[in-house]
């Protein structure tokens, strides 16, 4: 039996129960669906995340006072004492490293505004004019802080609270008060949106010096730095790392991250999140293969007679085989088919309306829901087929 | 022809062994037209199944055209049926879905001859067999006596040597019977052996070698 006629043989069996046969492959159709729709919501999760830290600079390096662990490696801890400051000094300090190409002192805090008898209250971040293109924010109107003038009393208004204090556009010039300060607003930032759960277009900034004061504090929330190559991120780190233990009297009491670090552990947690999801819709593609197996072994016992005749007019065990398995792969081709157009229009439409989810499935993902799903068909169709195939003539034909 | 010598089937029912063929010799020369008669359970059946290879004896020898077919294979007994036997079975065993044309097709499939070649030797059949406005008829459209037709038209597609027909008259009326009898024997005519297994006496009868059979062994053998 050629493998053309053999294939059209039981394209003819399966076309002739079309409810059975539509429902098999529904089955089959949806766990591949699944497969891909799931792994398309992860994977998008993951690109979402991860555009969003790539935003703020891969060759960032970030310093927070104080130790992340809390293993015996730092002694004032168990002595109850409060780790040291992380100062502007030490900023400075640190700015003079070579691999430095810029830095960023961060102090944030909560101040009342003030301002054409408007009062609200705002996130206020005090830093450098370095925050610009570190964290690659831009100015719709005006400036920021020179170098020359770090130390007067300037502000950059988030686009939202410009709209709102100033709805006529006319902000830069303008004075307004933070707190018990005066400030002249020098610049306007360009909407920006949400970013990593903090969002810009409502928020103030002001020189670092001032939003110490201000919040009575010298000691830095963060410390941004960016590295000159992308490539000496790991010895920036250490470099920057050592400098302050120096500073700080041998002391190790900062914690040093490199962005990119964060950035994996975040890949990392999603794609193992995606690979879990697909796994639970593998299940789902499992189930469908039992289903066939069930379907083709009442198929086996309701054509028995069929069988029997096959055997008569001579057809071989391993043809009658044959045939039986190209139903299951029929079935199961076809669902698989049916499935990825389904999987893949449907993350189209989840791309449609979460237009800020790049919910598109993985390559591997849609291969891995046909494989499986037409390897589950193949495993499936194998025992009713041997079945089939094993069948005696003579009580095979006996049966009507 | 067919040479069976020491020929036993047993069946177990139960602790009980019952001998459906119970040493049979047996020798049909090419071209006879032979009647199997008997009581339910005499073994006819058994015989016609043994000789079409579709049932293995527990002893003795089979030889079809001087060739010992008792051991072969069981992919290599699907050859030999495939290529000298066609059988014809009381209840037509027409595959439902399948329409006239493709159950007649269905041997020449196996065979992996090429469509176009099969679709002439298709209608040069249908047209023997007087079925050729039948030919896209599903079973359940046709008459019984079609059916019949269309079941003989698949035995001998291939030109077997051999026809074995198991009470090929035994769903059919009286009328309709005779002619597919008259069908048979005169594919007989042809040069093609013909055993014919029946209850039925006038059937029986026409045959030029009627074998009677009871308990497994052959009761009779009338030419």
């Amino acid at each position: 039996m050629k493998l053309r006629d053999l294939l059209h043989f039981s394209l003819r069996t399966i076309t002739s129960y079309p409810a059975r046969s539509f429902l098999i492959m529904l089955a089959m159709a949806l766990g591949v669906a699944a497969v891909i729709m799931l792994t398309a919501l992860g994977d998008g999760a993951r690109q979402y995340v991860v555009n969003e830290f790539s935003s703020i600079g891969t060759n960032l390096i970030i310093v927070l006072p104080g130790r992340a662990e809390t293993a015996g490696s730092f002694p004032g801890a168990v002595m109850g004492q409060t780790p040291r400051d992380l100062t502007l000094d030490d900023a400075h300090w640190v700015g003079r490293l070579a691999q430095v190409r810029r830095y960023a002192p961060l102090n944030v805090g909560v101040a009342e505004l003030s301002a054409t008898g408007k009062l609200r209250e705002v996130s206020l971040m005090g830093t450098t004019a370095e925050i610009f293109p570190i964290r690659h924010m831009k100015l719709a109107q005006g400036r920021f802080l020179s170098h020359s003038g770090e130390n007067s009393a300037q502000m950059v208004l988030g686009a939202k609270i410009a709209q709102e204090f100033f709805p006529d556009g006319n902000a830069v010039g303008q004075r307004v008060r933070l707190g018990d300060r005066r400030f002249l607003v020098t610049g306007i930032m360009a909407v920006q949106g949400e970013s990593m759960g903090f969002n810009s277009d409502e928020l103030v900034i002001i020189p670092i010096q001032h939003a110490q004061t201000l919040l009575n504090t010298t000691s830095l929330f963060r410390l941004l730095i960016e590295t000159r190559h992308h490539n000496e991120i790991e010895s920036a780190k250490e470099a920057i790392h050592q400098a302050l233990i120096q500073r700080h009297d041998g002391e190790d009491d900062v914690t040093v991250i490199a962005h990119d670090a964060v950035l994996a552990t975040f890949d990392r947690i999603l794609r193992a999140l995606t690979l879990g999801v697909a796994g639970i819709a593998v299940i789902s593609l499992a189930v469908a293969g039992i289903l066939v197996m069930n379907v083709m072994l009442v198929s086996v016992s309701q054509r028995t007679a069929e069988i029997g005749l096959l055997k008569a007019i001579g057809t071989p065990a391993e043809v009658i085989r044959y045939i039986f398995l190209a139903e299951a792969i029929w079935l199961s081709v076809t669902g698989a088919l049916a499935g990825f157009i389904l999987g893949q229009t449907g993350s189209w439409l989840l791309r449609l309306a979460y237009p800020l989810l790049p919910a598109w499935p993985p390559l591997w993902a849609n291969f891995a829901g046909i494989a499986v799903a037409v390897l589950a068909g193949i495993l499936a169709g194998l025992l009713p087929a041997i079945r089939a195939a094993k069948l005696d003539p003579v009580m095979a034909l006996s049966k009507r | 022809m067919i040479q069976l010598s020491g020929i036993t089937r047993i069946f177990h029912m139960g602790d009980q062994a019952i001998h459906a063929l119970d040493h049979i010799d047996l020798t049909i020369e090419s071209g006879e037209y032979v009647s199997i008669m008997g009581p339910s359970g005499s073994g006819k059946s058994t015989l016609l199944n043994v000789i079409g290879l579709l049932d293995r004896p527990d002893s003795g020898h089979y030889l079809l055209d001087g060739r010992n077919v008792t051991d072969l294979s069981e992919t290599e007994q699907a050859q030999v049926r495939r290529e000298k036997i066609g059988f014809i079975f009381q209840s037509f065993h027409l595959i439902p879905r399948l329409t006239a044309a493709e159950n007649i097709e269905l041997p020449l499939i196996l065979t992996g001859m090429p469509p176009a070649d099969r679709k002439t030797r298709i209608m040069e059949t249908m047209q023997a067999f007087n079925l050729s406005d039948r030919a896209h008829h599903r079973p359940a459209e046709l008459s019984g006596g079609q059916r019949q037709r269309v079941a003989i038209a698949r035995a001998t597609i291939l030109r077997p040597t051999a026809l074995l027909a198991d009470e090929p008259t035994g769903n059919l009326d009286h009328r309709i019977g005779s002619e597919v009898a008259a069908l048979l024997e005169a594919l007989n005519q042809t040069g093609t052996t013909l055993i014919v297994v029946t209850h039925d006496r006038e059937l029986g009868s026409r045959a030029q070698r009627r074998i009677a059979m009871r308990d497994g062994r052959i009761d009779a053998d009338e030419r």
